[in-house]
């Protein structure tokens, strides 16, 4: 006999959290090349393409290389985090159950949906901030980013890998092994545009498509971040969607969505 | 609380959703502490139903059931204290290494790091593991992959272990190996629930066996007493060397308890036409012997082989729950 048997339920259940994120932070740890790689490639290909080499043939204005670099940081993260929970959680809830080993362990099960968000929300941070220094490789002298905002940069970073992390829950619970390569093409490509990570919501000129890119996490992420980063043109901000509303938005939509995907979670590993 | 059976299940029922018919129809029984408890039936009889209800995977929908006295539906972080599984298909964490499967699945339920690495290395060696313990589980095989479940499942000290048809696919030495486990580990107190469709396991090593079938239990005894189920199942065997086997027959037929003698092909490949094998059934076989012998003996035959034939389990699981595929 254990002498665990005494403890607490709530004892039980907080150390069987703390050893689960144990466990996901070695595990990240041991791939975290092969982590950065997954989620930097193609962000860095964006910014090295619309960032360096298109102003640099004057295809692109001036400027532009400061509002992107945002735009790559929120989609960094948020693909890291999304991706982080998503396609292990549809394997394994499809097949591999290497879930159940955690499942069995003395906690409710809705805590091992909340111990995904907070890992993947770790990794999509940590994608995010990754850009900063590669971003200032790449772009050289066109690198810049506004100071005195940081607690806000903190904040979107943040904010942002969790959206992606939530996202990543309920569709993990919802999408089914043989249709992984279908939700690549039909949820990952307009999310990744029509989330504004390349053009200023302000600007657009269409106007349904400027209505489309609200129903976006990414656009509030994409315009919080910008809000945060993007320094002032003689004298004056960026005009982004109103920072208030951008973190509003996104704490709703996390809260909703945290609350679907630990539902859809349990239906699928309760039954 | 301390007297509560290991598993105590209660009128249990569970319908899923989207279906017309119960999975598991009002299923009771006890398994006492220190027993191993058999839940035998054909593919769909509602056993990985039961095993889900009672490993909390599964949420019943009528009826109660209990671990160490601890309600499956509300004491569900004591009952997963107490329990572990051991599944058909592997589950093992991929991303980890074998020492670290065991040290985490330990770490999970709050055992202290010292204890657990020690606890490790003892069962892995206890395995024959130990020399492979710094590999990935994918490169197991499905032998290996098998007792290193078991390890995992041993790792938090359980009270119930649960075996989901534990020797599927193995081959005979590992089937082996894992039997003498089995019992080695219930006689250090494990109470084990074991769902097989191998009647030789079950057999081999049950207590107590319950055969279910379209979400019902259909039995529930011990094996020698469910042999004694199929009517007349038991008979003595006899070969007997001699010239006029229908005397001989009739002979047998007047043995007091006799209810039926007949003639089969003697099956052990004698090439002697004068040996014959007769199957007699009666209520009390053992107590037969004698009178046959004699029998025999008097009509001048010889006798080449007597043994009691009990019906086996297989017969019994067929008889009653049918022949058609499910």
């Amino acid at each position: 006999m254990s002498e665990t048997r005494q403890e607490s339920r709530l004892h039980l259940a907080l150390n069987a959290f703390m050893a689960t994120l144990h466990r996901d932070l070695v595990v990240t740890g041991r791939e975290f090349v092969q982590f950065l790689v997954q989620a930097l490639m193609q962000p860095l290909f964006f910014l090295f393409i619309f960032g360096k080499v298109l102003p640099g043939i004057g295809l692109a204005a001036q400027g532009f290389t400061a509002l992107l670099l945002p735009g790559i940081v929120g989609l960094s993260s948020m693909l890291a985090s999304l991706q982080g929970v998503t396609l292990p959680l549809v394997l394994d809830l499809g097949f591999a159950r290497e879930i159940d080993d955690r499942l069995l362990a003395p906690q409710p099960a809705w805590m091992v949906a909340m111990e995904k968000l907070l890992i993947a929300t770790v990794r999509g941070a940590i994608a995010g901030l990754t850009i900063f220094p590669v971003g200032w490789l790449i772009l050289g002298s066109s690198f810049a980013v506004r100071t005195d905002r940081l607690p806000t940069l903190a904040l979107m970073i943040l904010l942002t890998a969790a959206t992606g992390a939530v996202i990543g829950l309920l569709m993990g619970t919802v999408i089914k092994p043989e249709q992984i390569s279908l939700m690549f093409t039909l949820i990952f490509t307009p999310l990744i545009f029509t989330g504004c990570t390349y053009y200023p919501w302000a600007r657009l000129n269409i106007l349904w498509f400027k209505v489309v890119t609200l129903f976006n996490p990414l656009t509030y992420c994409s315009e919080g971040l910008r809000y945060a980063m993007v320094p002032p043109f003689h004298g004056h901000d960026m005009p982004t969607l109103g920072i208030g509303w951008v973190v509003l938005a996104l704490i709703f939509g996390i809260g909703l969505c945290a609350f679907a995907g630990t539902r859809t979670f349990l239906k699928r590993v309760v039954s | 609380m301390s007297s509560a059976p290991a598993i105590a299940v209660r009128d249990l029922k569970k319908r899923y959703a989207q279906s017309q018919v119960n999975a598991v129809d009002g299923v009771s029984f006890e398994v006492e502490r220190g027993g191993i408890f058999g839940l035998l039936g054909p593919n769909g009889a509602g056993k990985t139903t039961t095993i889900g209800i009672l490993t909390t995977a599964v949420v019943p929908t009528g009826g109660e059931a209990s671990i160490m006295g601890f309600d499956v539906v509300g004491e569900q972080i004591r009952v997963k204290q107490r329990i572990a599984v051991v599944p058909q298909r592997s589950n093992l964490d991929r991303s980890l290494l074998v020492r670290e499967i065991l040290t985490f699945h330990a770490a999970y339920h709050g055992v202290p790091r010292r204890e657990r690495e020690a606890h490790a290395d003892a069962l892995l060696k206890e395995l024959g593991l130990y020399e492979r313990r710094n590999e990935k589980a994918d490169r197991y095989s499905g032998g290996m992959s098998q007792r290193l479940m078991i390890a995992r499942a041993l790792m938090h000290k359980p009270d119930v272990l649960f075996l989901d048809e534990p020797t599927n696919n193995l081959d005979p030495q590992s089937r082996l190996f894992l039997w003498e486990r089995i019992r080695a580990l219930n006689e250090q107190g494990l109470t084990i629930l074991l769902s097989t469709h191998d009647m030789l396991e079950a057999d081999q090593l049950c207590q107590r066996i319950a055969i279910m079938d379209h979400g019902k239990i259909l039995v529930n005894d011990t094996p020698a007493e469910l042999k004694k189920l199929i009517p007349g199942g038991n008979s003595l065997e006899l070969h007997v060397e001699t010239n006029e086997p229908a005397r001989l027959s009739e002979r047998f037929g007047a043995l007091p308890g006799v209810t039926k003698v007949e003639e089969v092909a003697s099956g052990n490949g004698e090439s002697d036409d004068n040996v014959h094998a007769f199957h007699v059934y009666a209520a009390e076989v053992p107590s037969l012997v004698g009178a046959a012998a004699q029998a025999i003996l008097e009509s001048g035959a010889r006798v080449r082989d007597i043994s009691v034939r009990q019906a086996t389990l297989e017969e019994v699981f067929i008889y009653l729950t049918g022949r058609h595929l499910r």
